[in-house]
């Protein structure tokens, strides 16, 4: 077709630039990847939410194999930042609290992953279809949510950890965070209420593109801000839930785990009448917050993320004219 | 629909489902409700029992656990459901007594506790959330809405240690346990009373100080975009006072998104009641709940579990009813096409 041609047809224009392989991986790098970091990197919560995830995966994955579990040989209860080889001090039975709490760390992380995935795909599934087919179907799956809602969450993930007795950290993850998932589908299905109304979307019913695929090119991109902030909300849920369920001592307190350790401190014999196991029972603690706030801070900052303005803004690959 | 009906059918199709969910968990028990309960009986008993005896304690295993082992499931699942409505929750072997009564005592302690909680968390919140909208932009606003923010990743059980630990067991300020204080008598006395709160002060504390940040936040946010609406703005052109426009116009419309938080708040905090009560040694329905578990007491636990249950439906079905009345579109219904 001659540039020429005045009535040139859109659709079957062709791009004058031909671009290699190689600058294509880059492309598609450079913005799917390094703009989103750039971004999270940018902002002040974004910088501290995501090194806060990336320390405690290291220590989740090196950590764990750069070092052995306590083993319970260090003297008792000794103060943090006293010893270089005990950095954070010790526990009643003379283990190593650093060591304790490296060692529990892959548990949590496999637990809020569990949890948290489990979570959130069965909300986006369920909130998106709703919002969007509405009618009947709408009416009866929110019936459904409003129902799971009302249920007091922890006392019936307690009875059902109670009976089925769950250990392997992906699964206590899931059945921690069972009935969460209906408030989030809530949550998600309105702001598919304000989508769906959308021209676009309407272009495609029209063109009889399949519910399926409408759902997943056009609604769920639009939810991501929503949906990531979502996710981290559901990870600290899970946390919450599954330390203090640890702490309680209703779930399993033979794995390595955070509430576990604050179990142990709390309930070790009059442990409360003393300051010198305060350690003890307050480092875990820190992680527990520490790793919400992160997780809380990274979500903030994600919202940006999918800010298609400022993505282009701090990719390389795109030209000046695009932003 | 009316809408009002739709609530209360909602409601009860609600508690229909969970004792339907509890008659499925029974069943679930670890070797069968029956057995685990003849297996405890026996135990009590000590020895071997003649085959009179045998039967005598099937009948008790009965009483026990509402459920009949030798009829078909449907009949067994209609006499749970009906048992249960009539307020039958079966019997209490560490307590030996009926699990309604063993509940019924420690309840109300517990929904004393709860709806303290919920009604200082929300109005603190909403209001500290109102007075950030206001200074917008502040040092006062900057530095609460990054408290607020901190203050949510705190879990309140973390909050509840650390308050018992320094002030109750270190400074010795608070009462580390209990619900009143030894030696008053319940009634209308001074003492009573102030024993009862001094000795809820800590648990409501920990889940108003960490519940409060996210309610202040959601409050900002909605009065913030709220401020920003154009009718905002001809109300001010109009003239109207100030303070009508604060409360008839912001304060209402930002209201109403946080409705949602309130329900799910209901359910949570009930449920935080199991961790808060242990912490505190607070002998209510929750602090039930974890004894039961720890004794095996497995028709108590599911006795619990259903009682709070029913508390936190009715709690979200009032809340329901006054959000109608706040919120007039409702009533109206909200339709929108089928796809």
């Amino acid at each position: 077709m001659s540039h020429s041609d005045e009535r040139s047809n859109p659709f079957e224009t062709v791009s004058d630039v031909e671009i290699s392989r190689k600058e294509y991986y880059r492309t598609v790098l450079d913005t799917n990847v390094l703009a989103p970091l750039r971004i999270l990197l940018n902002d002040p919560r974004g910088l501290f939410g995501f090194s806060t995830i990336v320390f405690f995966i290291l220590v989740g994955t090196v950590g764990v194999w750069l070092t052995n579990p306590p083993d319970g040989t260090g003297g008792v209860l000794l103060s943090p930042f006293q010893n270089m080889e005990y950095p954070l001090g010790t526990d009643r039975y003379g283990n190593d609290l650093m060591l304790g709490l490296i060692h529990a760390t892959p548990f949590m992380l496999l637990m809020i992953a569990g949890g948290a995935l489990y979570n959130i795909s069965v909300a986006t599934i369920v909130g998106t279809f709703a919002g969007y087919k509405g009618g009947r179907i709408d009416e009866i799956l929110m019936m459904i949510c409003d129902a799971i809602i009302a249920v007091p969450g922890l006392p019936l993930v307690i009875v059902i950890a109670v009976i089925f007795e769950p250990t392997n950290p992906f699964v206590v993850g899931i059945v921690i965070t069972l009935p969460r998932w209906a408030g989030l589908a809530r949550a998600l299905r309105s702001e598919v209420l304000s989508v769906r109304q959308e021209s676009y979307i309407e272009a495609s019913r029209t063109m009889g593109i399949p519910t399926r695929t409408i759902l997943r090119h056009e609604i769920v991109p639009n939810l991501m801000p929503y949906i990531m902030i979502n996710l981290v909300n559901a990870a600290r849920g899970v946390i919450f839930a599954s330390v203090g369920l640890y702490f309680l001592g209703i779930l399993s307190v033979s794995t390595q785990n955070w509430g576990v350790m604050m179990n142990l401190a709390y309930t070790a014999a009059g442990s409360l009448y003393t300051w010198q196991s305060a350690h003890w029972l307050i480092l875990p603690m820190i992680c527990v917050v520490w790793l919400s706030f992160g997780l809380i801070m990274f979500g903030q900052a994600a919202d940006k993320v999918f800010n298609p303005r400022l993505r282009a803004r701090h990719a390389e690959t795109v030209d000046e004219e695009a932003r | 629909m009316n809408w009002y009906l739709k609530r209360t059918l909602q409601a009860l199709l609600t508690i229909y489902a969970v004792v339907s969910f509890t008659f499925v968990m029974i069943r679930q028990l670890p070797g069968g409700p029956q057995d685990y309960i003849r297996a405890r009986l026996i135990q009590q008993k000590g020895g071997s029992l003649t085959t009179q005896e045998m039967e005598q304690l099937n009948a008790l295993v009965e009483s026990y656990v509402n459920i009949q082992p030798d009829k078909p499931l449907w009949q067994q699942y209609i006499d749970y459901v009906v048992a249960v409505f009539q307020g039958d929750l079966g019997r209490s072997i560490w307590h030996q007594e009926a699990v309604a009564s063993v509940i019924a005592e420690r309840l109300p302690w517990t929904i004393f506790l709860m709806a303290m909680a919920i009604t200082l968390t929300f109005t603190l919140g909403i209001t500290l959330g109102a007075l950030m909208a206001y200074a917008e932009g502040t040092k006062f606003d900057v530095a609460f809405s990054s408290l607020s923010t901190f203050l949510t990743s705190v879990p309140y059980y973390v909050v509840a240690i650390l308050l018992v630990y320094i002030l109750g067991y270190q400074m010795q300020l608070f009462p580390i346990g209990g619900r009143m204080t030894p030696g008053t008598v319940p009634g209308l006395n001074y003492a009573f009373f102030a024993g009862v709160l001094v000795h809820a002060a800590l648990p409501i504390a920990s889940m108003v100080v960490t519940g409060i940040g996210g309610r202040a936040l959601g409050m900002r946010g909605n009065s913030v975009r709220v401020m920003g609406e154009d009718y905002i703005r001809v109300a001010q052109l109009r003239g109207l006072r100030s303070r009508r426009i604060a409360l008839h116009y912001v304060a209402r419309n930002a209201l109403l998104p946080l409705y949602t938080s309130l329900m799910i708040s209901i359910g949570f905090m009930f449920g935080g009641a199991v961790i808060l009560e242990k912490v505190f040694n607070y002998r209510g329905a929750g602090l039930l709940l974890f004894q039961s578990i720890k004794t095996r007491d497995y028709t108590l636990m599911m006795g619990c579990f259903l009682v709070i249950t029913v508390a936190v439906v009715i709690g979200i079905y009032i809340a329901d009813l006054t959000y109608g009345k706040l919120d007039p579109r409702l009533e109206s219904g909200e339709r929108h096409e089928s796809f």
